[in-house]
């Protein structure tokens, strides 16, 4: 039976007829429902400089003339010193050629005492609210290398202490890298002087990379990066420490602005002890090929059945 | 073109027939766009605040949202279960119920393309995966894999059921070659989604829990039983509240997959704990964090047995003659979801990450906002099943048809609405 037959009045006469009535509710339910999709939305007011149009378009690092990469530093110069007063040297420096990196750590030197994760934080501008940090410090029992028996959150008076060993763990710029063949967007990959890089906008925030990477070296930034003004680093690059937004990934590039320039990484300029070296591989005069030669048979590789070849050793002294 | 203008008319009047029904409807409609609404507003608090308003960590990167995408896809996958008796084995009991399954299908994997979207930090940066205006590293990573499947599995889904919802509208026979090519399709995509799902995890060689062959056939096991489960609910419903009749021999042919596949999924688990267990070996840690924690962090301890009970109760349900009842039927099946849910969910996705590669174990917890999240992704996904039952069961029966196109612009658009004042009891 249909609804008009049982009414059959309603629909001529009558002060509202049955279907301005359906009208009317219909309407007012869309009113309501609008209201409620707004309020539901309401928290994005707050959504200011997410993204803007700029931003949005700009291609892939790759794809980049050298003028529009002269303005895509421009305008992060900009934002930098909108939000840091502090007109920072944005470049966008490449490998230079015939240099390969190596990074070797000496684990007999290690003292733990972390100099190397604060200094990384302050040259590599990472947020300190909330902390991020590359370099990742375990303290293990000596007589093993079973890393679930190691401590990460070591606070003693005095370091190093007694029957322990530091293992200092960061990106191991692998030659065969887990993370880049797994990035869905070609966001991150391997430069010809071996260091792997994120382009820090092209990014869409998966995490797959950090899933895929058997050394725990990539960090996300779940929150807005906030780095105090007084620690800002204005040397900076495209690459490496320019200042990162929420919702992407970094991590530790050798320090990219400093090393393509011909300085050290700062976590080894900062080490009390010397444990870290670092240096051009392909150069058969540098410390590090002499290292790597001469300390061969001490000389390991964490993780070595991953396959993963990382450009990253650890040495003892004998 | 008529043909244009008959097929906007037909979208209208589906779309018109969406918002009637009787108060049951209604109310369930309106309880679903409430819970909607709170998911939206808590992804909009998450897109102010970052994804750190998850309880997600460097430690524990993926969470609930990658654990309901893994499920849904399973979930989705299922259809086949319904369209191989039919079209390969000409199975008669299942055959209307087709269009049912593969529209849970769609449901499941617009879900699916939510929950990935929501986990994104950057959604806003979405057609940098694009093919063309983005960098699709295709065939390079699975998660670019996985877009492209479940992408091509939702359109091929789209086409068979429209076309022949359509046909059926205008009283003709759908043609042949139209449809069951892309339904055999459908088939070996419907595999590889889950297929393609499970080896985005099996492929991390770092994650010594996921990189196993295993991983893969249970995933389609505890899909094709957990699939399956959540049609004989969906069937079990749509009998109660619409004239739409639905044999009890259909409910049973569906019971015998469910069983088999349940078989197989406990069977495949036994040999993945045997694994993990026997041989005792320092790298099956997660897998000890899992089933027995690691010294005080047990979070998921209650949860994966908790599961095991309710998988291994649906087993015994479900193979005992008890459950040709389908009072009984229906407990199996809610059971075998939950527990579907939870063990290749949440008991997939984080012990994962426990350990992390340097030995930490940092536990993860959803917080209320991502939770609300998961909620509203999950009303969103009912809502649009209920939208497409709504409008499919009406032209299934020839009641939403080309011939009465004109009643229909009154506004009492059926004779008796389905889900109508005084619906026939079963």
């Amino acid at each position: 039976m249909s609804a008009s037959e049982n009414k059959p009045d309603s629909s001529s006469g009558g002060s509202m007829s049955r279907r301005s009535f359906l009208r009317v509710s219909a309407g007012a339910t869309a009113l309501t429902g609008l209201a409620a999709l707004a309020a539901g939305l309401a928290p994005l007011r707050e959504l200011s400089r997410f993204t803007s149009v700029e931003k949005f378009l700009q291609k892939h690092y790759h794809e980049l003339s050298p003028e529009q990469m002269k303005r895509v530093l421009e305008r992060i110069a900009r934002e930098v010193e909108q939000q840091y007063d502090l007109r920072p040297h944005v470049r966008d420096l490449k490998p230079m050629d015939g240099v390969e990196f190596v990074y070797a750590l000496n684990l007999s030197r290690c003292i733990g005492c972390r100099r190397c994760v604060h200094a990384c934080v302050a040259e590599n501008n990472q947020s300190g609210d909330p902390d991020l940090e590359y370099i990742r410090v375990v303290k293990m029992p000596k007589g093993t290398f079973d890393l679930t028996k190691g401590d990460h959150n070591y606070e003693p008076e005095e370091v190093p202490e007694d029957g322990y060993f530091y293992m200092p763990v960061q990106c191991h710029q692998c030659a065969n890298p887990p993370c880049v063949k797994v990035c869905p967007v070609e966001a991150t990959w391997q430069e010809a002087d071996g260091i792997t890089v994120i382009d820090y906008d092209w990014c869409i925030g998966c995490r797959y990379c950090q899933a895929a990477c058997p050394y725990f070296a990539r960090r996300f930034n779940f929150r807005k990066p906030r780095i105090p003004k007084e620690r800002l680093n204005p040397d900076m690059s495209y690459l490496g420490n320019r200042p990162r937004e929420s919702g992407v990934m970094e991590k530790c590039h050798f320090c990219i602005q400093r090393t393509r320039a011909g300085r050290y990484p700062a976590c080894l300029e900062v080490c009390p002890t010397g444990a870290r070296k670092f240096g051009n591989i392909l150069d058969p005069d540098s410390e590090i090929n002499y290292i790597l030669k001469e300390k061969r048979v001490f000389t390991f590789i964490l993780k070595e059945d991953q396959g993963t070849l990382p450009r990253f050793f650890y040495y003892l002294d004998k | 073109m008529t043909g244009t203008r008959n097929y906007l008319r037909f979208l209208g009047r589906c779309l018109g027939i969406a918002f009637v029904g009787d108060w049951r409807y209604y109310a369930w409609m309106g309880v679903l766009t409430v819970i909607c609404l709170a998911g939206l507003n808590a992804y909009a608090n998450q897109l102010v605040e970052g994804l750190g308003s998850t309880g997600m960590t460097d430690q524990v990167s993926w969470g609930i949202y990658i654990a309901n995408f893994t499920f849904l896809v399973g979930v989705a996958a299922a259809a086949v279960m319904l369209v191989i008796p039919v079209y390969i084995y000409k199975n008669r009991h299942l055959h209307d119920l087709v269009v049912f399954g593969e529209l849970l299908a769609v449901a499941a994997i617009l879900m699916c393309l939510a929950f990935v979207t929501v986990d994104l930090g950057r959604p806003d940066k979405f057609m940098h995966m694009i093919p063309g205006l983005g960098k699709l590293n295709f065939p390079g990573s699975m998660l670019a894999w996985d877009v492209v499947v479940l992408n091509g599995y939702l359109l091929l889904n789209l086409h068979i059921i429209g076309y022949l919802l359509y046909s059926r509208y205008q009283n003709r026979y759908p043609r042949r070659w139209f449809y069951i090519p892309f339904v055999f399709i459908a088939i070996v995509w419907a595999i590889s989604i889950h297929t393609v799902t499970a080896f985005l995890f099996v492929g991390l060689g770092g994650k010594e829990f996921w990189n196993q062959a295993i991983i893969g056939p249970r995933f389609l096991a505890s899909a094709f039983a957990a699939g399956p489960a959540l049609i004989i609910l969906a069937l079990q419903v749509i009998r109660r509240v619409s004239e739409y009749r639905v044999r009890n021999e259909a409910l049973l042919t569906l019971r015998s997959i469910v069983q088999v596949a349940m078989l197989i999924n406990v069977f495949l688990l036994v040999c993945e704990v045997f694994t993990k267990f026997y041989s005792d070996t320092a790298r099956g840690v997660s897998a000890k964090y899992l089933y027995f924690g690691l010294e005080e962090f047990n979070a998921l301890v209650p949860w994966i047995w908790g599961a095991i009970l309710l998988n291994v109760v649906a087993l015994a349900l479900l193979i005992l003659p008890v459950s040709r009842s389908l009072r009984y039927l229906n407990i199996a099946c809610v059971f075998a979801i939950v527990g579907i849910w939870v063990e290749k969910g949440m008991g997939l996705v984080v012990p994962g990450f426990i350990p992390t590669p340097l030995g930490e174990v940092v536990e993860y917890m959803p917080t209320w906002n991502e939770t609300l999240v998961s909620l509203g992704i999950w009303a969103f996904g009912l809502l649009a099943y209920t939208v497409f039952l709504r409008t499919s069961i009406p032209i299934l029966q020839g009641r939403l048809n080309k011939n009465n196109e004109h009643r229909a612009l009154t506004d009492s658009i059926e004779e008796s609405p389905a889900g109508g004042v005084e619906p026939s009891q079963p």
